[in-house]
């Protein structure tokens, strides 16, 4: 356990936390993170594929009655330190306009939009006007709020000639570097702007999507999207770490979203690290990561773990039979071969042990690959950190070049995004930058 | 003449109820009523939603729904008379005229498709593409399309033609009786772009002559023949949506532009998958607001 858990659990066990006040996200927060022992150690460090617990994935599991209001407004956007809900629909937009006020417009309507969508309310006032179409689309009336969020970004095409913005692009937003076996395909890249919507129910993410299109229209358009889901807390009641499509527990590594500390370090960009703008902003990488399942479900048990670096049934490292045993890269066999192979995705995503990222991922399914007839599956890999350059290119430069999981995989996606700060009431997304 | 009697946001499908014959000029407010009614009854599984017309007391629509008929009466004679042109060439076997015709005849058609698709039978035996309806029942122009361009041949279209001619006529002479009022002018605009929507931009309406830009065209220009009309009472009641409209309106003709060819336009098969796709998001952008339209009818 790590040690930002403890203070936690002796809150806990002295009972003192039924003498505080705290609301339910606290509490959630709290039995996820340390109630139910389900924290990372200090030693794993997340790649694209993790194999261990998260916190905020863990305290999905408590929440079953869909009920919670995640607030819309604060210093830092929801959607990010949030606890993953079960559902990602992932939107990217091309703005079609070429007037920045018009680009400030939508994001004031947007904003308007997402305080109603992120608390269970009706968009708009047009609803019960007989002559109109309803100003919400409708399929989340009655719906609770699902702990709806909407995080909302601007890629590195929002800074190019249309709008005037060039000189307020932060240095490090850019288009990602090639990675090795890069399979991208435009489809599935880039974006002016990304909506980001999480919730507990599908169909309150999507309405969310579906409505922030529709405001959109003559100003932005769809560009790409792509649902996500992980299994739900219903299904997994005691919140043990969710396993990722290969059958292995996903989520490692993850940095404590209750240490303020270190999400400033981690996540946060700070008056200094570029543009004021950005202050209270973190960047977003995105990257759509197909599985080859088809060719896994071939391969031995033995040569799945040596490819993860840890057993499949328990998540320990290979040789260890606890899920959170440190991952330790020295110990050797019999041999005297390392027993987590250092290409295993483990141990690259390992690295030195000093780079982290707030990873948010979602498996996805879309249907048949028609060339193939195989499961066209994976992974929505979404990212959250200070600094792209040193923690997200890094990590996966180092994964790309060798990881044993390549064979498995292949990326078909990409996107940055300069998630703004949050918006405080009065506010629009994006202030900061549009003025 | 006909004023506004009930504030309904019609669905398309209640045209018809919208839309009533009358023996003459006059009125008879009651049936209407009764008519209008029924539609909306039916269309909410039963509950009758009415919402009387007391506010609309301000907006006038008499010299708009009294122009639009004069648009779509002038439209229709037009119609009449470039179809009778095409089905003589069809019928004097004059393959390349035929085809050359064509199109540019629909045109009319595609401006006030709405009122004719109201018109009972009338819409299908017109317009009807081969697996709209039963084989044995199948008229109309997509059938003589698919001899022109599929088979090549005007050969064994002559009665077709003949019937597609008396059906023209027949339009002609019903849509003297048609009742237009507000809201089916509202409804029958975005009515139009649904029709762009749904099969024009799909390549489905035309799926032997290509042509699918000529009707894609003509919807456009119906639906902006009656954004004009009720242009002055949108401005008193929400001049933003108006200028918005007028806009998007705008933006889509210059999308609609670069694929003009001579009088008409070129192939749908010319057309690249992301300028479809363009045109498809403009002609989007355009339907959401002039759906907003029936703002004008009150509240």
């Amino acid at each position: 356990m790590s040690k930002q858990n403890k203070p936690m659990d002796e809150h806990i066990q002295n009972g003192s936390l039924l003498g505080k006040k705290l609301n339910r996200r606290d509490m959630l927060r709290l039995t996820g993170a340390s109630g139910l022992g389900l924290l990372l150690g200090g030693s794993a460090i997340g790649g694209i594929m993790g194999t261990r617990e998260n916190t905020p994935s863990s305290a999905v599991a408590l929440d079953n009655t869909g009920g919670d209001i995640i607030p819309f407004h604060g210093s830092h956007q929801a959607g990010i330190l949030t606890p993953a809900q079960n559902f990602l629909v992932f939107a990217a937009f091309d703005l079609t306009t070429v007037k920045l006020p018009e680009v400030r417009k939508l994001l004031e309507s947007w904003t308007t939009a997402a305080a109603s969508l992120t608390s269970g309310k009706l968009i708009g006032d047009a609803n019960d006007n007989l002559n109109l179409p309803p100003s919400d689309t409708g399929e989340a009336d009655g719906l609770q709020p699902s702990r709806c969020t909407l995080t909302f970004g601007a890629g590195p095409s929002l800074f190019d000639a249309r709008y005037g913005l060039a000189a307020l692009r932060p240095a490090q937003l850019a288009d990602l570097p090639p990675f090795a076996g890069d399979s991208l395909d435009p489809k599935w890249c880039r974006g002016d702007l990304c909506v980001q919507a999480c919730a507990d129910d599908l169909q309150v993410a999507f309405h969310a999507i579906r409505n922030l299109a529709r405001i959109a229209r003559g100003i932005a358009v769809l560009r790409w999207t792509q649902e996500g889901f992980q299994r739900t807390g219903a299904a997994d009641p005691k919140g043990s770490t969710p396993r990722n499509l290969l059958g292995f527990k996903d989520g490692t590594g993850n940095p404590e979203v209750s240490d303020n500390a270190e999400m400033d370090r981690v996540v946060w960009n700070s008056s200094s690290d570029g543009p004021a703008w950005m202050a209270g902003g973190t960047y977003m990488a995105v990257r759509r990561v197909r599985l080859r399942i088809e060719v896994w479900d071939r391969s031995s048990l033995s040569d799945q773990e040596a490819t993860f670096g840890r057993h499949r049934k328990t998540g320990a490292p290979i040789g260890a039979t606890d899920e959170f045993a440190e991952l330790d890269l020295k110990v050797q066999d019999k041999s005297g071969k390392p027993l987590v192979p250092p290409d295993s995705h483990s141990a690259l995503a390992h690295g030195d042990g000093t780079v982290k990222m707030l990873r948010r991922s979602y498996s996805y399914s879309s249907g048949l690959d028609p060339v193939t007839g195989q499961l066209d599956a994976g992974l929505l890999f979404i990212s959250f950190q200070r600094d792209l350059l040193k923690q997200f290119i890094a990590t996966q430069q180092r994964l790309a070049a060798s990881d044993r999981l390549n064979e498995y995989m292949v990326h078909t996606g990409s996107a940055v995004f300069a998630c703004f700060p949050g918006i405080r009431e009065g506010g629009y997304i994006g202030q900061s930058l549009l003025g | 003449m006909c004023r506004l009697k009930f504030s309904y946001a019609v669905p398309a499908g209640l045209l018809a109820a919208a839309i009533v014959f009358t023996g003459c000029a006059a009125n008879d407010k009651g049936g209407n009523a009764a008519a209008t009614e029924s539609g909306a009854a039916a269309a909410n599984g039963g509950t009758v939603t009415e919402t009387p017309a007391a506010d609309t007391a301000a907006a006038d629509f008499t010299a708009a729904t009294e122009q639009y008929r004069a648009y779509v009466i002038e439209q229709c004679d037009a119609f009449v008379k470039e179809t009778e042109h095409f089905t003589e060439a069809v019928k004097a076997g004059k393959l390349e005229e035929a085809q050359g015709l064509y199109a540019p005849a629909r045109m009319y058609y595609e401006r006030i498709e709405p009122i004719a698709e109201a018109l009972g039978d009338l819409d299908p035996n017109i317009d009807a593409r081969e697996n709209d309806v039963a084989a044995a029942d199948w008229r109309g122009f997509h059938k003589i399309e698919k001899a022109l361009w599929q088979d090549q041949t005007t050969k064994g279209m002559a009665e077709t033609a003949d019937q597609l001619l008396k059906d023209a006529q027949l339009l002609r002479a019903k849509v003297e009786t048609v009742e237009i009022d507000a809201s089916l002018l509202v409804t029958g605009a975005v009515e139009l772009l649904n029709e762009v929507s749904s099969s024009k931009v799909t390549g489905e309406e035309e799926r032997y002559s290509h042509t699918d830009l000529y009707d894609f065209v003509a919807n456009v220009e119906g639906a902006q023949k009656i954004y004009e009309l009720l242009k002055p009472e949108l401005a008193k009641k929400d001049a933003e949506l108006e200028k918005t409209i007028g806009e998007r309106f705008a933006a889509l003709h210059a999308e609609l532009a670069p694929f003009k060819s001579g009088e008409g336009y070129v192939s749908y098969e010319a057309l690249k998958e992301e300028e479809v796709r363009k045109l498809s998001q403009n002609l989007d952008a355009l339907a959401e607001p002039l759906s907003n339209m029936g703002t004008i009818l009150g509240v």
